[in-house]
């Protein structure tokens, strides 16, 4: 109710204050008073009229209650909007905030991203699925309030005990207590109606799930933060629509890209908010177009301008956070084996940063050697053989991103077995050698069998024994571009081994062997003579006592080069996180309606509990309204397109439902939908964004049914009715965190099922877990 | 290009032709008018005319009324309608048996013929069973008795197997989808020229013929959607008065199911059907001038397009599992409520079996986890090991798991926990749900327990054991409550085979679970059984149900092992419903995964566009004859090339319709946007979803999409001629495709056999597999 006063104090204030802009068009300032002089106006095509953000009275008029509001808001001017403002803030802040210490050790993927902004501390190089903007940040906070990077962030579990992590939840924290906020303002803009916006924020500040995933050091609340913060400053611009090119204008816009280069710089689910924007500045495009008092010049000017606040500027604010990365992280760490030769000779400590060893391949040494397609891994064997039914039973050879002593291999003449004393002889172009596993003493082997995924190509196998094996285990080795009697460089050369008996080229697929293969990527032996990266090699270590250490310069990789890199090795790395057999996994449908939730901490009953689970009155709310929403869509759409004449109201709460539902809907859709597509291992959390579109629509859909109570009921009765509901509403959602409180802010003693518990009888599906 | 004027001309005549009707038509007037049409038959008939305008083509005959004399009867025959279905007719169906041979896919859709011969129940997951049982309709009437293996592709039939009605039915549908896109076109309101080019392209198109040619179910498949488009643009281009349009909606709806019953491809189709005719439908809502949409017109939609196929597509199934009464190898997929329903099954060993578990009865329990391998409870005289290979140790008692055959190591006995005996009383005393129980191994006579143990592969669940008291302070902990998760009373007994039950320890209050997850070596790769406490396990791995089941009678452990080996027997039938069926069923073929390798010849979608990749069907025995998949390169490259230039002009349309230019009239470009409708849309709801599909994938995959831009090509360049610019190169397109048709001949029909180097110069792509016997 307190909200309705609101509503109409914020119209007359908005509308003071655009007395004094200039460029509206189609619009005169009218006195609050003047009803009736209103009216014509509203029949004007509200994109121009909602182009302010008050609009017409008539229908605040019926929507808020009797003359007492208006002259509470006369008297006090402009301060009960930023009370309502200050609240959503407030109570944001303060549940984000509450015990953001507790508890004292490490949560769930806390061991992630505390670890990887450890690294940015310690300027260690090191892998991950994510582009690096949140982590980054993570460590900027950390190393902000005092944290040192030395928590090893092992498991979940460890204390933290004397270290300062406070600071990176916090920072967490605050950008998450920064959603509630946004949504406000965009449901604010999306339906000039504070109570709806009053609903968005309210859902949202009291969903447990919201302030659990705030409250720790992940990426998701940054991912939203941004996420939100894009989609706010898109629908300001869209506000600004009749000033182009005014400072506001330009504002809003460099604003979206900005927000949309940080989403996308701490996932890559930030993609979808661009395609969001996208999508909807193709629709705002095609309404210029289609307006012919603008000339070709103009609209391409307009395109131009988006072309660069959209993509442009993202994309190179996107590529200076790598820039960064890469200049701040210069050790090397854990990270190293996934990159090329060439990237790890610039990492400080990795064993190629001024690399020194013997410049020429030589018979007896010992190598490592490296697949040349971009993250492409070392040629790798292990004591395990292929399963029955997989060619034949032999060692399994793939390739694997790790440095490991399984990826070094002995270089061997094609007849004898022992190196021989003296200097070594060298390799040359179109030396046939064998290539023993200096672990497991095998042979580097192919023959005639399909390889295990890719049918086409033969199977490469390790075979023999302490070096003796047969004729198919014989390789012509070949220097691209190289000449008979060429000497093969390390690090530098691109090599090539042909396979003696069947002709086929080593080759590595890039596909991942299943489990048993322990995830690895296949090797094969490709009938496909075609120089390709996938049939290239290099050598990369090269370990020759014999032969004197000569310091190698290798040629230092271009920036782009590098980014393209890390990219495939990102995307490559994403698609191989499938689930694991026994692993009970989340599926998308679970989601909406609040199946299971994620263990964040804590699992028997003396642990200190947290459970990531959406407060469920608000998550089925939400589910419902989605329902709502498309029946009310398909009411006012049939009505309009029929052609029945509507009241003024009517017309411009489907406007609201149509144009800001749709939008919110969009970003419901586009957060939601593709994860039905993904192969990968899914999660609870990855709903979250999502969730947030679902709760705006909430906001929206509830509002206008509320409103439209006068279509059953005579006006004082319709104005009891809303209040009524708001306020039932407004409880339920309080009641409701005030009994699932104890998930977000942790809890010990017995579990739920047992009588005894703080959640007891609150366990309304058997698929919770606390 | 010898067709009627007249003919083609009918096209436009006059409405004195449209009600179905109509008896006031004398044989003078019909050729008078066509005799006056005949003479401005060049100008194409496309612009602006009202859908009712347009009906009856010249191949339908109709009679005039029967009461008028003299009896005439007027029939208009489409000259160039015949000549291409003939044609169609002999290239798809010109010496059908010939391979005499088990020709690339046939080897999988055999096995189902001769399962269906035999009434042997399967269960196949790629697809809706209508396909199947097209295929073994068509065996049915050649008088295949089922009695031919398929295992291997390029094995000889038998003379007892009639090849050619085996692959007569497809060949059929592969031949009616040339008049089908004839028809199509006209109804998409482009002329008998286009009409023309788009069967000639069909016709000459070298993969639909291998396709249609063998027992394969893609070319039903594209006969079957091009009927449901076909007949649903009849009946929205019929004029609303007619009521006889509505045979054409059900005809619509009828083809959208069996679509969708040969293969769930079809579902695409449909679903851009059920969206073009919302648009129609929404149109009509806007339309003003409609005083109101009649409920008969929306009732009709509805009941035709939606309550119409999903019935029908429950009715294939119906089909399908009435025919199919006999147990087979894909029983044990299914529950053991379904498996008993089959005859000679589980039936055989279950019939007669007492229903109510009681005391002392010895029972088999099998997991209801809907997984593809079944497995019952099992233990062995093997104890876990005390130490894991990873360091954990376990309680070294007698291992329990689930083993995925039948088994007399698989019999349990329930026991009543407060008496010794493991007989059946007279009268039984029935275990009901909520009671507490203990279960003794059959043939070890160990009792089934759990404790605080981690299990061997799932350490956060509980391990379950036989209990072995090794004197370690371990005490037993064996009860057991019976929890009947689909009880209807509260008392409800246990019923052998129906009950669903959930074993609940009564110390922790765990339940017995099948973890899924393979034991190593010392558990011989069965798969393990835990105890997984109630909050965090929930799904059907928790349930069992009680599959074998007799009353006890032997006390002593030695008589015992003698009953348990004894067979089970006797006889009731026990039904369950059909509808119980059809669901489980259908659950099953969506969720049974099968494990999606590489194939030599699969390929990716996007492959398929520039035909980078071929398939080889068959080649012969002992000679270079041979026969691929490899579409015609010209009329692929048309197909594509008019799919960019549809998009092109469609975004410069757009663009300048935006800006105020109107280059089209509207009802011309109600047209044009009709057929990207129904042409790219096709091609797009046809090949998209390959693309997120992680399925092994073949070239024929992409054959439905392809038709769709087979009718979009001469449409197309029509479109063009007739409001862009006036070319002529009409007649060197189909003159090439035929010369390239030709080429690819002898790679389609497997004959005349080519030498290894012609069979080189076919190779037109690197990629491309083409077989060269050494000789």
């Amino acid at each position: 109710m307190f909200s309705f006063l609101m509503a109409k104090e914020e119209c007359i204030s908005q509308r003071n204050k655009t007395e004094h802009s200039s460029i509206l068009r189609n619009r005169k300032n009218i006195p609050t008073s003047l009803k009736t002089s209103q009216a014509p106006f509203t029949s004007v095509s509200k994109d121009k009229i909602s182009q302010t953000a008050g609009h017409s009275s008539e229908d605040d008029n019926q929507s808020s209650n009797g003359s007492s509001a208006q002259l509470f808001t006369r008297r006090h001017g402009e301060s009960p909007v930023k009370v309502l403002l200050l609240l959503v803030v407030g109570l944001s802040f303060s549940t984000r905030l509450y015990k953001i210490t507790e508890p004292p050790h490490v949560c769930w993927d806390e061991t992630h991203f505390g670890k990887m902004g450890s690294y940015y501390i310690n300027r260690t190089f090191f892998f991950d699925v994510h582009p690096p903007l949140g982590k980054m940040l993570i460590g900027l906070a950390g190393y902000m309030t005092g944290y040192d990077g030395t928590f090893p962030f092992i498991k979940p579990g460890d204390k933290y005990e004397q270290q300062n992590y406070w600071g990176m939840r916090g920072f967490c924290a605050v950008l998450g207590s920064f959603l509630p906020i946004f949504a406000y303002l965009i449901v604010l803009e999306l339906s000039q109606s504070h109570t709806a916006a009053f609903i968005t924020a309210i859902l949202l500040i009291f969903d447990t799930g919201c302030i659990t995933i705030s409250q720790y050091i992940l990426l998701d609340p940054i991912l939203m933060f941004f996420i939100m913060a894009a989609v706010l400053s898109m629908v300001k611009f869209n506000q600004q629509r009749y000033r182009p090119f005014t400072a506001s204008w330009w504002f809003w816009l460099v604003l979206t890209g900005v927000n949309l280069a940080g989403a996308f710089g701490v996932k890559f689910v930030g993609l979808f908010v661009i395609l969001l924007v996208g999508l909807n500045t193709i629709w705002d495009l095609w309404r210029l177009l289609g307006d012919l008092s603008l000339s070709l010049v103009d609209v391409a000017k307009h395109f131009l301008a988006r072309v660069v606040g959209l993509i442009l500027l993202p994309l190179f604010l996107y590529v200076t956070v790598f820039a960064v990365h890469f200049v701040v992280l210069n050790k090397s760490g854990p990270g190293d084996g996934f990159f090329s030769s060439a990237f790890q000779s610039r990492l400080m400590g990795n064993n190629l940063y001024n690399a020194s060893m013997p410049e020429y391949l030589a018979y007896g040494s010992t190598i490592t050697v490296k697949n040349l397609r971009i993250a492409g891994g070392y040629l790798h064997s292990h004591w395990h053989l292929y399963p029955e039914g997989v060619g034949s039973r032999q060692q399994q050879v793939t390739a694997y991103s790790h440095k490991d002593y399984n990826n070094l291999w002995l270089v061997h003449r094609q007849d004898d077995n022992n190196s021989q004393s003296g200097s070594p002889d060298l390799v040359r172009h179109g030396d046939i050698i064998r290539l023993e596993h200096k672990e497991t003493t095998r042979n580097l082997h192919s023959h005639l069998h399909e390889a295990p995924l890719t049918k086409k190509h033969f199977q490469v196998t390790g075979y023999g024994i302490n070096g003796t094996g047969d004729t198919n285990d014989l390789w012509q080795l070949e220097v691209c571009g190289g000449r008979k009697g060429d000497l093969v460089k390390v690090l530098r050369s691109k090599v090539r081994f042909l396979h003696r008996a069947t002709g086929c080229v080593l080759y590595s697929s890039g596909k991942t062997l299943p489990k048993w293969g322990w995830e690895q990527v296949e090797v094969t032996c490709s009938p496909y003579l075609k120089e390709t990266p996938s049939s290239q090699w290099n050598i990369e270590d090269h370990i020759n006592p014999k032969l004197p250490n000569i310091s190698l310069s290798v040629l230092k990789p271009h920036f782009l080069e590098i980014l393209l890199e890390s990219h495939i090795v990102m995307i490559r790395g994403n698609s191989g996180l499938k689930p694991k057999d026994n692993e009970m996994n989340s599926k998308p449908w679970h989601w909406p309606i609040n199946y299971q939730g994620l263990r964040f901490s804590g699992v028997n009953e003396t642990e200190y509990r947290v459970y990531l689970l959406g407060n469920p009155v608000v998550w089925w709310l939400n589910l419902a309204s989605l329902g709502l929403y498309l029946i009310m869509v398909a009411v006012a759409s049939v009505t309009i397109q029929r052609g029945f004449s509507l009241g003024p109201k009517r017309i411009e709460q489907s406007q609201v439902l149509m144009r800001g539902g749709g939008l919110l809907l969009l970003g419901w859709l586009l957060h939601y939908a593709p994860f039905y597509t993904m192969g990968r291992v899914l999660y609870y959390h990855h709903y979250f964004p999502a969730m947030l579109f679902s709760s705006m629509l909430t906001g929206i859909t509830v509002d206008i049914l509320l409103n439209s109570a006068d279509l059953i009921l005579q006006p004082p009765y319709s104005d009891w009715m809303q209040r009524v509901g708001q306020m039932v509403l407004l409880l339920s959602v309080l009641y409701s965190f005030y009994l699932f409180h104890p998930l977000s802010y942790g809890m010990t003693g017995p579990l739920a099922h047992e009588p005894g518990s703080a959640m007891a009888g609150l366990k309304w599906m058997d698929s919770w877990e606390f | 290009m010898s067709y009627s004027a007249c003919v083609e001309a009918s096209g436009i005549r006059g409405p004195s032709l449209q009600s179905a009707g109509s008896t006031d038509r004398t044989p003078e007037s019909s050729i008078g008018r066509c005799l006056q049409t005949n003479t401005k038959s060049g100008n194409r008939r496309v612009t602006g005319e009202s859908p009712a305008a347009r009906r009856h083509r010249g191949d339908s005959s109709r009679m005039s009324a029967m009461l008028q004399l003299p009896l005439v009867v007027t029939a208009q025959v489409d000259l160039v309608l015949v000549l291409v279905s003939l044609l169609a007719l002999w290239t798809r169906l010109s010496r059908l048996s010939y391979p005499n041979a088990v020709v690339f896919d046939e080897v999988y859709y055999g096995q189902f013929v001769s399962l269906y011969m035999k009434r042997v129940f399967f269960i196949d997951d790629s697809g809706p069973p209508l396909g199947h049982m097209i295929l073994a309709l068509g065996a049915y009437l050649g008088g295949f008795d089922g009695n031919f293996v398929w295992n291997r592709i390029g094995a000889e039939y038998p003379s007892s197997v009639s090849v050619w009605s085996l692959r007569v039915l497809p060949a059929l549908c592969g031949a009616l989808c040339v008049p089908l896109v004839y028809l199509l076109t006209l109804e998409l309101r482009f002329s008998h020229l286009s009409a023309l080019g788009a069967a000639v392209l069909l016709l000459l198109e070298n993969s639909l013929i291998v396709q249609s040619r063998f027992m394969l179910l893609e070319s039903v498949l594209i006969f079957l959607v091009l009927l449901a488009f076909f007949s649903y643009l009849r009946f929205h281009n019929a004029p609303t008065s007619s009521w006889f349009r509505y045979v054409w909606l059900l005809l619509s709806g009828v083809s959208c199911a069996a679509a969708i019953g040969v293969k769930y491809m079809g579902l695409f189709s449909y679903l851009l059907l059920l969206g073009v005719a919302f648009l129609h439908t929404w149109n009509l809502v806007g339309d003003q001038s409609v005083s109101h949409v009649s409920p008969i017109e929306a009732a009709g939609l509805l009941v035709c397009l939606l309550v119409v196929p999903v019935l029908l597509y429950v009715f294939w199934f119906y089909l399908h599992l009435s025919l199919l009464n006999r147990s087979g190898p894909h029983d044990q997929l299914m529950s053991s409520a379904f498996q008993a329903s089959l005859q000679g099954g589980l039936s055989r060993i279950t019939q007669g079996q007492p229903l109510e578990v009681a005391y002392g009865s010895q029972v088999t329990l099998r997991s209801s986890a809907s997984q593809l391998i079944p497995c019952w409870l099992h233990s062995h005289k093997a104890n876990y090991p005390v130490r894991y290979e990873n360091g954990r140790g376990s309680s070294h008692q007698q291992q329990v798991t689930c083993y995925p055959f039948k088994d007399v190591n698989n019999w349990w006995i329930i026991k009543h926990p407060g008496r010794q005996e493991l007989v059946v009383d007279t009268p039984p005393r029935p275990v009901r749900h909520g009671d507490v129980i203990q279960l003794v191994h059959g043939m070890t006579s160990r009792f089934l327990n759990s404790h605080d143990v981690a299990a061997p592969m799932s350490p956060h669940a509980q391990e379950v054991s036989g209990y072995v008291d090794f004197n370690v302070s371990m005490p037993a902990q064996n009860l057991w409550k019976v929890d009947i998760s689909n009880r209807e009373a509260e008392s409800e007994v246990w019923k052998t085979i129906l009950s669903e039950v959930r074993l609940v320890h009564v110390n922790t209050s765990a339940v017995l679970k099948l973890s899924g997850v393979s034991l190593p070596e010392w558990g011989f790769r069965q798969l393990e059984v835990v105890a997984e406490k109630l909050f965090k396990a929930h799904g059907s791995s928790l349930g069992w149900n009680v599959e074998e089941h007799r009353y006890g009678t032997s006390q002593e452990p030695k008589e015992r092992e003698a009953e348990l080996h004894s067979p089970t027997h006797i006889d009731v039938d026990r039904k369950i419903s059909f509808w119980a069926k059809f669901l489980e069923l259908q659950w099953k073929m969506l969720a049974v995964k099968q494990e999606e390798s590489e194939h030599k010849y699969s390929s990716a979608p996007l492959e398929w566009i520039t035909m980078e990749t071929n398939i080889a069907y068959w080649l012969h025995a002992t000679t270079n004859a041979q026969i691929h998949l490899i579409g015609n390169p010209v009329s692929w490259g048309v197909a594509n090339l008019s799919l960019l230039a549809y998009q092109l002009l469609a975004a410069v349309y757009m663009l300048r319709r935006r800006r105020g230019f109107k280059d089209l009239p509207d009802a011309v470009w109600d047209q044009f946007v009709c057929l990207g409708c129904v042409c790219v849309g096709g091609w797009v709801v046809n090949f998209v979803p390959f693309l997120l599909m992680e399925k092994t994938l073949f070239l024929y995959h992409y054959l439905p999409a392809l038709c769709y831009l087979y009718l979009l090509s001469p449409a197309l360049l029509e479109h063009t001629h007739t409001h862009l610019l006036r070319l002529r190169l009409t007649s060197s397109v189909p003159a090439a495709g035929c010369s390239v048709e030709e080429t690819f001949c002898p790679l389609t029909y497997g004959s005349p056999e080519l030498s290894a180097n012609q069979l080189r110069g076919l190779r037109w792509r690197d990629t491309w597999d083409i077989l060269y016997r050494r000789r």
